[in-house]
């Protein structure tokens, strides 16, 4: 037996963009190994995705529903993971670098007796290997990993891989698995979803607009919304401005925050700190809008405006209303 | 209530990164020289959260780390904040072998000093950004993780309720202690070390394990290093000329349509 395992997500009905992500480069990978690209799915109503995953290159898919109270453990879901790792012993395990997907990829791999590379953003297969590029040290050093033991479990960053183009296929096949209730220490209490202001969630945006200190105060904040909202695009901010309360830590982008990848990424008033920057280094076009030419956000811009956000921004957005008028 | 945290000492992650050096050959980032590395941030957070709890509580707070002979200026940095113990395991064969044997590492450590209530972590060391270590010190421990923790609402003997950050709000968790959390940085601001601190810390008796005193025997890494390089990142950057600034926001917006970006 072999394959390379993705572990699925379905979010209110319909494959997490993250899952076609790794459905896209987990394809890419099991074609070089010459193996099939097999999935797991875990968690409250997961039946009925067989057909999408199917579309986006899966053959077969392990599938544990939650049928108890309230939300599933991490416990469970780990449980569920490990089972079907178990049964469908595949040479490769990859599950998206998500805040559930990091305690994951270390429980299975813990249990599964092999070892784990997290944050991937590219993968290369050598042999039966994948050399894995992973960003340490805030995203400025680059390292190649492999895991020597199989499976290889790597979690890969969110909008760094291309995503799965749905093809018309036979839907997956499935696995139903029975995971009982973990008797372990966790409960969870209750889940709180934090409704983003509007827009799409910064993670998985192709437009950012993000805002620092250098606005000056959160009565100056709207500007970088209304930024945001002519492009259609997520707003963030620097965790100068989150600490400040000038808008919720969930914008927060950096080191402690969310990493983003977007094709546009624009800072408004960002001085560019180390913690900051370790966030935006997969963005693909970064813009800075900055008072001081000597600050360190425009060593990572393609385009830049030394000047004052005051005039600056409101030109700009009146702009782009026009031209995408 | 016994607490154990695990602490790394890292490369100050507020050097800017062209001050870096990365020794190829080696595999090892070098700092510029003259800039003494620091306890990881989110040790410092998970450090400052076992002190609150036992300012609160009392018990005993011992910190515990593995790493070369410079790491014990980190440990006595922690005792000058206020831990009560520190125990170092340095041991050549042990450094630099991944998190899947430093979690071992420090999971018999941990067992060696005795019964302990909690482990608090830190979520992510800044220089390998791997976010392992204290998960898999969890799995070898046998006791339950939450990670990362954005709060922790209440502890008492029998239980934590913690508050996990997932990816657009949070879990409220309850969790049976003995137990791990990974200790994020919203959760404290670390304290600097008071005088007395820093006295009793130059005084501290640290004592040093090895992998032998450990019983660590199987050293094979489980995931190996290939490679480890810096991208050349040239100055790239097109300035906007114009007249006034708001003239420079017009002429921003054409670029970026003339670029397909918008």
């Amino acid at each position: 037996m072999a394959g390379v395992l993705i572990v699925a997500e379905a979010v209110s009905g319909a494959l997490a963009p993250s899952t076609l992500e790794l459905a896209g480069e987990g394809r890419r990978v099991a074609e070089a190994l010459g193996e099939p690209l097999i999935a797991a799915i875990a968690g409250t109503n997961v039946r009925g995705n067989e057909a999408a995953l199917g579309e986006a290159g899966v053959e077969q898919v392990y599938l544990a529903d939650h049928s108890g109270p309230g939300v599933p453990s991490p416990e469970w879901t780990a449980a569920a993971v490990v089972a079907a790792v178990k049964q469908a012993q595949p040479s490769v395990v990859l599950i998206s670098h998500s805040a559930a997907g990091r305690m994951l990829a270390p429980t299975l791999a813990a249990r599964v007796q092999s070892g784990v590379v997290t944050d991937a953003t590219r993968l290369r297969v050598e042999g039966d290997r994948v050399i894995v590029t992973k960003p340490v040290f805030g995203g400025s050093v680059l390292s190649e990993q492999v895991v020597l033991a199989n499976p290889q479990v790597v979690t890969l960053r969110a909008r760094s891989f291309a995503a799965a183009e749905p093809q018309p296929r036979n839907a997956a096949q499935s696995i139903a698995l029975q995971v009982p209730e973990a008797a372990g220490g966790l409960e969870v209490l209750e889940e709180i979803r934090e409704e983003s202001t509007s827009g799409p969630k910064l993670k998985d945006a192709k437009v950012v607009v993000s805002g620092g200190r250098g606005l000056g105060g959160a009565e100056n904040w709207h500007a970088v919304e209304e930024l945001a909202a002519v492009l259609g695009g997520a707003v963030g901010a620097s965790r100068a401005v989150t600490d400040a309360g000038w808008i919720s830590p969930s914008h927060q982008v950096g080191l402690t925050g969310a990493t983003v990848a977007p094709d546009l990424y624009i800072a408004i008033g960002i001085s560019g700190a180390v913690q900051h920057v370790a966030g935006i280094s997969g963005a693909r076009n970064v813009v800075a809008i900055n008072k001081d030419a000597e600050a360190n956000i425009f060593k990572y811009a393609r385009f830049g405006v030394v000047g004052d956000w005051k005039q600056v921004v409101p030109a700009l957005t009146e702009r782009l209303k026009q031209l995408r008028s | 209530m016994d607490i154990v945290v695990t602490i790394k000492q890292v490369p100050d992650p507020d050097i800017p990164p062209h001050h870096f050096k990365v020794d190829e050959a080696n595999k090892r980032i070098v700092g510029p020289p003259g800039v003494a590395p620091v306890m990881n941030g989110y040790d410092a957070n998970a450090l400052e959260e076992a002190l609150r709890i036992r300012e609160k509580q009392g018990g005993k707070v011992t910190v515990v780390t593995l790493g070369p002979d410079g790491a014990r200026d980190t440990l006595k940095r922690a005792i000058a904040m206020g831990a009560d113990a520190a125990v170092h395991v340095n041991d050549a064969a042990l450094l630099d072998r991944g998190s899947s044997l430093t979690a071992r590492v420090l999971a018999a450590a941990i067992q060696k000093i005795g019964p302990f209530d909690l482990v608090l972590s830190g979520r992510q060391a800044s220089d390998t950004d791997a976010g392992l270590t204290h998960i898999l010190v969890a799995e070898a421990l046998g006791v339950p993780a939450v990670s990362p923790v954005s709060k922790l609402e209440s502890v008492d003997a029998e239980s934590a309720v913690a508050r996990r950050a997932v990816d657009d709000g949070y879990q409220r968790i309850k969790v049976r202690l003995p137990a791990l959390l990974g200790v994020s940085s919203e959760l404290n601001e670390p304290r600097y070390p008071p005088l007395k601190g820093i006295m009793a810390a130059g005084r501290a008796q640290i004592p040093v394990w090895s992998a032998m005193d450990l019983n660590i025997t199987d050293l094979e890494p489980r995931v190996e290093l290939r490679r480890l390089y810096q991208e050349t990142r040239e100055a790239r950057v097109e300035l906007i000329e114009a007249d006034s600034p708001a003239e420079a926001g017009t002429k921003l917006a054409d670029k970026l349509r003339e670029a397909g970006l918008v």
